[in-house]
């Protein structure tokens, strides 16, 4: 379609052939994010290859001093005037020998390179005899876990120290540029204003990137080592083992195997997902429309009654309900049920309550964790959606009331096209978010789950299958390919977002 | 025909009072059923009716004032959680607001790099490194005590968690930046004394989030503090046990008044705030 025929649409039109186009581009947009991570993986190694180059493009070019930094980290800086700054260089490289020395390489020796993948060498704990006292002492086995956290603990503590040796000998580098260039050569105080002002980003940084690394990127590390290892609670020193983990998940043969609860789980996982996201999002907006309409009185009061419910914390509510929903005498939505009468009564006259959410069918407690997820989810919908309904114009609902649609059609029509082009990003976010829902399902079926498949229930999602594969049985290997496998799938859904979205190329616009 | 479209929209909006009141009687129900039991007397622990036929505020009395500390100690996780709560707050709003300006005001070689790999750590599943932060807790011997392992737990990570404020940073104009750097302001003056006094909104909503945080966690606070006695427990975590197979006999309708005690300060806190929510949401969710 040409611009011209484009501008000449009435908006309703604009708005369908728009959403129209983010189907036709999806495949489209597929291929980019692909491309998009090939272009990445390139520019990294053109960046390494060009670090590389430099590196030793500055030894050849450097001086004595500049080549000997290359070994004594910040000698260069020292011979050039800059004293503490050379200083501090050599104190980090003395520090990162003295750890690897007294920590560092014992760990990375651990961790299997030197014993057929096995992670520790003492597999079974030994008795020795002290000759000297005749005391025996007990060595247990070596901790594999241990020696793998450390290992990657040391990993981490290696690249930190690449990344200051790389900027030592490029500083030695440049100091020694400036000196044969006659300028002035900065001292100590005036590279640490720099870091108030050209550096400032550094200094920013430099402490969320620590805690990061430490207690958000190397736990992960870890866990994603964890997936090709043998490692659970029965066996304390382990093994690598490769894809066996993720060859095991999928392994499909008996009732309760670990594949069959996979299959089953991940597709009760997208259903909840699908299901939790579309209702919440169009019931919502239902909602928000009438809250909304012209002529109706108490708009806060009614907004009020449905966000109080956000703000209550999720553990309070979830529990309540879980307590609301016993399958007894106790439970209030039984008893509710009960002076109704609408509770079947057996022949000896005892009323049979229904239980909710340990039912013996499978559905029932599912139906319920949805049911209760509407509950939690509208009035998330409605806070959000509120300000983004009142924007749609209004003489579009005007011309199609005229036209004669009724309040179903204008919805179906003009509400929804309007919103789901608007609100697509939120509405991928929202998904992603249900995949990983684990407040919902966890607080309020938690404990009494009946435990039909392989460590899990029936309205188990896979990462509350993970969360109990690695807290009450210690599968630690299977939980982390899990959560890798997870990862995959909300990695590819989030790719696609973040390319349909055009805030990466807009950002600059408001700055 | 102008009286049939009056009475036409008069039996619309009844229906739709109708509606939005039996709706709203769903949604506030739970909560309603929450204050009422959490003020019921009687002999017996658990609900046999839905209205209480006796009331009382013994419930919140034994809350306050716990008849067996070493089982149930209300007021000792509730000061556990203020505690964690605040120092984790002050932390991560710093944290946040640190990042965001630095990727939102600030132009550097890693910038693009670093925001990409926030956005990957953004999609694995949070909890999926509890165990392994669970282990690097035990190993740095954090575990002996509890709080200074959770306040890093919750804020550690919080630099992640930028994008609403980088949002609001980006909408100030970079014109005042270009003027004070004319007027020879460095970076770090801009930061304290532009930024971040016209940021109060931005402020008030990182403050807020981060404090409420800790006090409606349940995950992390259950693989640190679950095993270990209940003087070290969160109120999450107290408040869940008293409902477990275990306790709930005895002490069902402390559950309900402590949760109220909870709900009642963080409902109103939210309420306050609402409005940088649906702001915070919409800005990271409609722009990505």
């Amino acid at each position: 379609m040409k611009y011209i025929d484009y501008v000449q649409l009435n908006p309703f039109q604009k708005f369908w052939y728009n959403f129209k186009n983010f189907f036709i581009a999806l495949p489209g947009n597929l291929l980019k994010g692909i491309k998009a991570i090939g272009n990445f993986f390139k520019k990294l190694f053109v960046g390494i290859g060009k670090g590389v180059a430099g590196y030793f493009t500055r030894f050849v070019k450097g001086d004595w001093a500049t080549k000997l930094s290359y070994v004594i980290m910040g000698f260069g800086n020292i011979m050039k005037g800059q004293i503490i700054k050379g200083l501090i260089f050599l104190a980090a490289e003395v520090a990162f020998i003295a750890f690897m020395i007294g920590f560092g390489a014992d760990k990375i020796y651990n961790l299997g390179f030197f014993n057929n993948g096995k992670i520790g060498f003492r597999e079974q704990g030994e008795w020795a005899i002290d000759p000297s006292t005749g005391r025996r002492t007990y060595s247990p086995p070596d901790d594999s876990m241990q020696l793998l956290l450390y290992g990657v603990l040391t990993m981490i503590i290696i690249a930190v120290f690449l990344v200051i040796y790389f900027a030592s000998v490029k500083s030695a580098y440049k100091v020694q540029q400036q000196k044969a260039a006659g300028e002035k050569i900065p001292g100590f105080k005036e590279e640490m204003r720099q870091f108030g002002d050209e550096k400032f980003h550094i200094t920013l940084l430099a402490f969320p990137c620590l805690t990061i690394s430490v207690f958000t990127i190397m736990p992960l590390l870890f866990m994603i080592l964890i997936a090709f290892t043998s490692y659970t609670q029965s066996t304390p020193f382990f093994q690598w083992v490769g894809l066996q983990t993720f060859a095991d998940v999928f392994q499909t043969s008996g009732a309760a195997s670990q594949g069959e609860t996979f299959i089953e789980l991940t597709k009760w996982t997208l259903i909840w997902a699908v299901m939790a996201t579309v209702l919440n999002y169009i019931l919502g907006m239902i909602v928000a429309l009438m809250i909304n309409k012209k002529g109706i009185k108490l708009k806060a009061l009614w907004r009020t009654l449905f966000v109080v419910t956000v703000a209550v914390p999720q553990f309070v509510s979830l529990l309540l309900m879980q307590q609301m929903l016993e399958g007894n005498q106790f439970g209030a939505i039984n008893q509710l049920l009960e002076s109704l009468g609408w509770l079947p009564v057996s022949d000896s006259g005892a009323v049979q309550y229904i239980d909710f959410l340990a039912n013996a069918n499978k559905w029932i407690p599912r139906i319920t964790v949805i049911v209760v997820n509407i509950w939690v989810g509208i009035p998330y919908t409605i806070l959000i959606t509120s300000g983004i309904l009142m924007n749609i114009p209004a003489d579009l609902y005007e011309s199609a009331t005229i036209d004669g649609a009724g309040p179903a059609r204008t919805f179906f029509s003009i509400t929804l096209p309007y919103m789901l082009f608007v609100t697509t990003p939120y509405l991928i976010t929202t998904f992603i978010g249900n995949i990983n829902n684990f407040n919902v399902i966890y607080l309020l079926v938690g404990e009494q789950n009946s435990m039909d498949l392989h460590n899990a229930g029936y309205t188990d999602l896979l990462v509350t299958w993970l969360f109990r594969m690695s807290t009450s049985t210690g599968e630690y290997n299977t939980a982390a390919a899990v959560g890798i496998l997870v990862f995959i799938v909300c990695a590819t859904v989030s790719l696609l977002t973040f390319n349909l979205t055009k805030s990466a190329k807009n950002e600059e616009e408001f700055s | 025909m102008i009286k049939s479209y009056k009475t036409r929209r008069t039996i619309v909006n009844t229906l739709i009072y109708v509606l939005l009141g039996g709706l709203g009687l769903i949604w506030i129900s739970p909560l309603v059923y929450l204050i009422m039991h959490s003020f019921r007397g009687g002999k017996a622990e658990l609900a046999t009716t839905i209205i209480p036929q006796e009331w009382t505020i013994d419930n919140y009395a034994k809350v306050f004032n716990p008849p067996d500390p070493n089982v149930v100690n209300f007021p000792q996780w509730f000061m556990n959680t203020f505690i964690i709560a605040i120092f984790s707050c002050l932390i991560s709003t710093l944290a946040v607001l640190m990042v965001s300006y630095a990727f939102s005001r600030l132009r550097f070689k890693a910038r693009r790099p670093l925001i990409n790999v926030g956005m990957i750590l953004g999609m694995f599943p949070g909890f999926m490194t509890m165990i392994a932060i669970y282990y690097l807790m035990k190993a740095m011997g954090l575990l002996e005590m509890p709080k200074i392992a959770l306040i890093i737990c919750y804020s550690a990570g919080a630099g992640l968690g930028y994008q609403i404020s980088k949002g609001f940073f980006d909408t100030i104009p970079r014109a005042l930046d270009e003027a004070a750097t004319i007027d020879g302001a460095t970076r770090n003056q801009i930061f304290w004394k532009i930024i971040l006094p016209m940021s109060k909104p931005i402020l008030v909503y990182t403050v807020l989030t981060s404090f409420i945080g800790p006090w409606t966690d349940f995950i992390l606070a259950k693989i640190i503090v679950g095993a270990q006695g209940p003087e070290n427990y969160t109120v999450a975590i107290g408040l869940q046990k008293l409902v477990g197979q275990e306790y709930k006999a005895q002490h069902y309708r402390e559950f309900l008044a402590g949760s109220v005690i909870v709900a009642v300060p963080i409902t109103a806190l939210f309420l306050f705030m609402q409005r940088y929510y649906v702001e915070g949401v919409t800005a990271g969710g409609v722009k990505g």
